[in-house]
This record gives C-alpha cells, structure tokens and sequence, in this order.
C-alpha cells in the first residue's frame, strides 16, 4: 500500500508517526508534507499515508475531507484564495473576486486551462485589517486594489 | 488620548522583534528563570489566579481556575494552545505571533511548569503559514539555548512544544473539536463531561488556552499580580489587543486596557470613520456578536460590560460599518459563514445553519417576504442550548440580536426594498 508516495517521503511520514502518542496524530502533518511535495493528494497518496499510519483509506478520507485547504485534485500553480467575508465585502472583496474570476476567464473553485491559476472563495482569512484581502499559495496579500494589478504580479 | 503603555505588543516596532536575541534583550525569559529558580508550580498558579486573568478567546473564563481543575498526581497531562482564529473580524493572535512568538513560547512554558504539564501542542490555523513558520523557528531557537527540551534551564523541568497545523476548518477552534483534529480525527466537537481538564488531548487531562491569554501570563509571573490588577476593570483586568476593521481610517491591531470604551476605540486610536461617512453598525466582537449602533458606543470593551447590553466581546474583533453597508446583506455573509462551518454533528444546527442562509440569501436579494424573517428567528431561537458546542448558539446570537434591533431593515427586506437604497427595488 506505498505505491502512492516516493520513498523518502512515506520514510517521512514514518518518522512522522514516532513523534506522537498515536500514528494516528500524524495524519495532518503526514497530509501537509504530501500536498507541500506535490500540491495536491491524490487517492493513491491518502492510502499509502493511511497504510503507514495503520488506518483504513476510507478512514483517513473522512478526516482530509473534511479541511478546506486539502486539495483532492491538482490546482493552479498560483491559488488565489480571495477572502469573501462581510468586512472585505465591505471593502470591495466581491467585485475583486469577480473581477478575478472574469480576467481568467473561470468560475470561483476553478483552475485556468494552462494549469497557471486557481481561485477560490475563502471564508475570513483572519487579515480584515489588509480588506480585501487575498492569500495566494497561502501567503498573505492585501488590500488588493486591483485585479489586474495582482494578476500582473503573479505573471 | 489616553496614554497606555503598550505590554503585549510592546515588541512590535522592534527590528526582529521576533527573534531570540531581541526578545532576550527585551527581558525575554527573565520571568521563565525566576520562576524555575525561586517559585513553586503552586506559586506561579497562585500568582495567575491572583492576577484575575480571564480567557481571551471569548468566554473570559478565570485563567488560574481552569489550570486548578487539572489533577495533579495525573502521570500525563497537555497543554493545547488554540491558535485557530478564524471568527469573520478576529485577527489579533496572527499579527501577535508574526511580531512576538517568544512571549507566546514563554507564556506556554510557564503554564506548563504551573501545571505540570510535559508537552504542549500549538493548533495554528492551516491558513497562517506565515505564523506556523514564525512559531517553528522560535521553538528551535529556544530549544538551541535551553529554554524547551529535556531538562530547561538545568533544572527538573521538561517540556516539549509542538506546533501543529490546522487545514481550514473554523469548528477546530472549538475547544473539544480541537483536541479531535490533533489526534487526526474527524473535527467534530465531543459532548461533556468527560470535560477535557479530565479526559482531553488524547485521554488525558488538558488545559485549553488562547493565544493571546497565555501572551499574558510571562508579565503577570515578571511584574506580579498586583500590577495586571492596576490594568482595566477589577472583575476583568490585563491589557487588551482590540482588532478594528471595516470603514475606519486606520485599521489594524490596538492594545488598550479591557473595558476601553468602544467609541475611544473607534475615533481615537482607529482615527474614526473614513471618507466623511457616518457608523451604520459595529460588530463589537466578531460575527457571533449582536450589533451595535451609534448610541451604543460608549460601551466599555469588557465581558461582562458588553453582555450587559446584549452582545459580547469575542477576541476583541470590532469591525465599523459605515451608513451605506446593509445588515440584512452583513447577516447573510454570517449565516453563510456559520453554514459553512457547521460540522455537521448536531441536527439543529446542521439543518438551523442552512435555514437561516436560505431564508437571508431570498431577505438580501429582496426575494424573501415576512415568513423568512419568522422562519429566521424560530429557527434561531431553536439553535440555542440544543447542541454540543457553541456553533450553534454563535450562529444564532447576530441574527435574534438583529431581529430585536433592525426590525425595519427586515420588514423592508421582506417587501423587497432595501432602506439603504431607496431608489431602487431589490427583486
């Protein structure tokens, strides 16, 4: 059951496993070290981590599904997470993701055809202070004034 | 303007504040050694529970009392550090940890030697990578020179600190739905009892801290109990870091006392309202609040000083809407939030989530009409007391608080119109 990671990786995710109570514990991390080596976790992936950590794949299916930020199918090289929460709404986040979404020609959730974007929606990014604010690959951006602007940046 | 000198935040304008040898140079630790060399565990927690420091993430329950319940002669015991901030508003522990991740460190240590607690774990929100890596880089260095690890200090005193990640779930900063997430469990809150200072992070007894409550604890141990009681009202003393959003001119984090009055807040230290608008609404303490309006303001920023007027302090997340926002649509963006997040365990607030969000998409978009608003507030008034954690009765509080305050704004709703934008029909 590690046809799925490379072996330094499951060799990772082992060691992963000693450093709490259970193997059990490990399942974040061990998803966070998959999802950080190739961006995303793939079936194969998610059962070879819950072969190392003795629990059944549909086990570990529940817990992965369950978080946002846990990518079941393989994203844009940039994601764009724009914060759809009422005080950037107040500050023009809508019409920013709008305005995102319509520039690359996607729908919020959706990924360019040239694998370079996504855009999703996000609740509160916990940055009203930067509204609107954005965080691509998770790295905190903000108040975006301009679309385009952001759009050229990322280029 | 009131003047305050700043404790929490009194690290932020240094450069590199967040390393080891400035928060050294800056009195880090020096509470951490005092106490290892010349007060017992039972000293530190006295001088805690004499401080009247009370939790800041939002229930403002007694510090030193929540670490008393903690059986002493149990083998094992935790310390769980909720970093998970992510009520809409709230943004105080992220910009506390980019600035000062020792003060957290030792704050953490601090209650674990109090405790006798041998390991800590800090759930950091999956979103703030930024923090996390701030948070792993103080654990090195202050492993590298002593100060977490085996024998701290070369004293007796052991302690490990993990940091651990979250990966986009609000319902992780419910306390018990915490613990779940840790042991790779699905995070779904547990009922109580067992309550978690008896059976909690993997079965053992745990103690449960916000960031910002322990970023209070290496002071109250430094300067004494008797100092954080000159800080703000008796029943709730210490510093307080308010977060101001929304339509004022300077948004950001501000330390205050607790119990500043509101107003101060807004017009003093956030420079009031921007573009020659006037306060629609204010959202004291993030979107489990209840509204505030303009006459309301004078309010002190404290627990018991907000319930008194119906809404409450949260972790200090005040968000100023100016006089062109809607609450009706402010209300639809919670109730999609709360539906979001609900995990999905109890039925009145699986199903209560996705009523309200229904019934306030049709009141925002004026397709809705009288029944909605009678739908929104049965089923909120259902979600209240009837589920295991606090979602629910977080999703319900905004709404019956509004109900009660902005009857109109409903009323016109129900008919299609938005009294904010009175030339134009909503459906």
């Amino acid at each position: 059951m590690t046809a799925g990671l490379d072996p330094a990786l499951l060799s990772r995710v082992r060691e992963l496993a000693g450093r709490f109570p259970t193997k059990r514990a490990a399942l974040l991390p061990a998803l966070w070290e998959v999802q950080k080596s190739s961006g995303w976790i793939s079936p194969e992936a998610l059962s070879a981590v819950a072969g190392a950590l003795d629990l059944a794949p549909a086990d570990a299916a529940a817990v992965a599904s369950f978080y946002f930020l846990f990518a079941r199918a393989p994203g844009g090289a940039k994601v764009i997470d724009v914060c759809d929460s009422f005080v950037c709404l107040a500050n023009g986040g809508a019409e920013l993701l709008d305005e995102l979404c319509s520039r690359l020609g996607i729908s919020a959730g959706d990924t360019t055809a040239d694998g370079r974007f996504t855009v999703r929606r996000q609740e509160c990014l916990a940055a009203c202070h930067q509204a609107p604010a954005v965080q691509v690959n998770l790295e905190y951006r903000g108040p975006i004034t301009s679309a385009e602007a952001l759009l050229a940046e990322l280029a | 303007m009131t003047v305050f000198e700043p404790v929490l935040l009194r690290r932020r304008g240094l450069d590199r504040s967040f390393d080891l040898d400035v928060y050294e140079r800056s009195g880090g630790y020096r509470a951490l050694r005092k106490a290892l060399t010349s007060l017992s565990p039972q000293e530190v927690m006295d001088e805690v529970s004499a401080s009247g420091l009370r939790g800041r993430g939002g229930a403002g329950f007694p510090t030193g009392r929540k670490w008393s319940f903690i059986p002493t002669d149990a083998p094992v015991k935790y310390l769980a550090v909720n970093a998970d901030e992510s009520e809409p508003g709230t943004f105080n522990n992220r910009v506390f940890i980019d600035a000062d991740p020792h003060a957290l460190l030792e704050g953490i240590l601090l209650c674990c030697y109090a405790v006798g607690i041998g390991a800590a774990y800090i759930y950091i929100r999956g979103e703030n990578l930024a923090g996390a890596r701030a948070l792993e880089r103080a654990v090195a260095q202050a492993r590298a020179r002593g100060y977490v690890g085996g024998k701290i200090l070369g004293t007796a005193f052991s302690c490990e600190v993990h940091v651990f990640r979250g990966a986009g779930a609000y319902i992780c900063g419910e306390e018990t739905a915490l613990l779940e997430s840790i042991e790779g469990r699905r995070p779904q809150p547990r009922s109580r009892p067992p309550f978690p200072a008896v059976v909690g992070l993997f079965g053992r007894p745990t103690v449960i801290n916000n960031v910002e409550t322990l970023a209070c604890v290496p002071d109250i141990v430094d300067r004494g109990a008797a100092w954080f009681k000159t800080i703000g009202p008796e029943a709730a003393p210490g510093p307080k870091i308010y977060c101001l959003s929304g339509h004022v001119r300077r948004p950001g984090v501000y330390e205050q006392p607790m119990g500043t009055p509101l107003r101060e807040l807004i017009e003093e230290h956030a420079g009031g309202i921007r573009g020659g608008r006037r306060i629609g609404f204010v959202i004291p303490g993030a979107a489990a609040s209840t509204a505030l309006v303009e006459s309301e303001l004078d309010v002190p920023m404290d627990y018991d000083s907000l319930r008194k007027v119906g809404t409450e302090l949260g972790a200090g997340g005040i968000a100023v809407m100016d006089e062109t926002v809607c609450i009706v649509e402010t209300l639809e963006r919670f109730a999609r939030f709360f539906r979001h997040e609900s995990c999905g365990k109890c039925v009145p607030c699986r199903e209560g989530t996705v009523w309200q969000h229904l019934v306030l998409e049709r009141l925002a978009s004026g397709t809705g009409d009288t029944r909605d608003v009678e739908v929104l507030r049965d089923v909120s008034q259902q979600l209240v007391g009837r589920t295991l954690c606090a979602l629910g009765a977080f999703a319900a509080a905004p709404q019956l608080g509004a109900l009660r305050k902005f009857p109109e704004h409903f009323a016109a709703h129900a008919a299609g119109r938005c009294p904010l934008r009175e030339a134009m029909t909503l459906a």
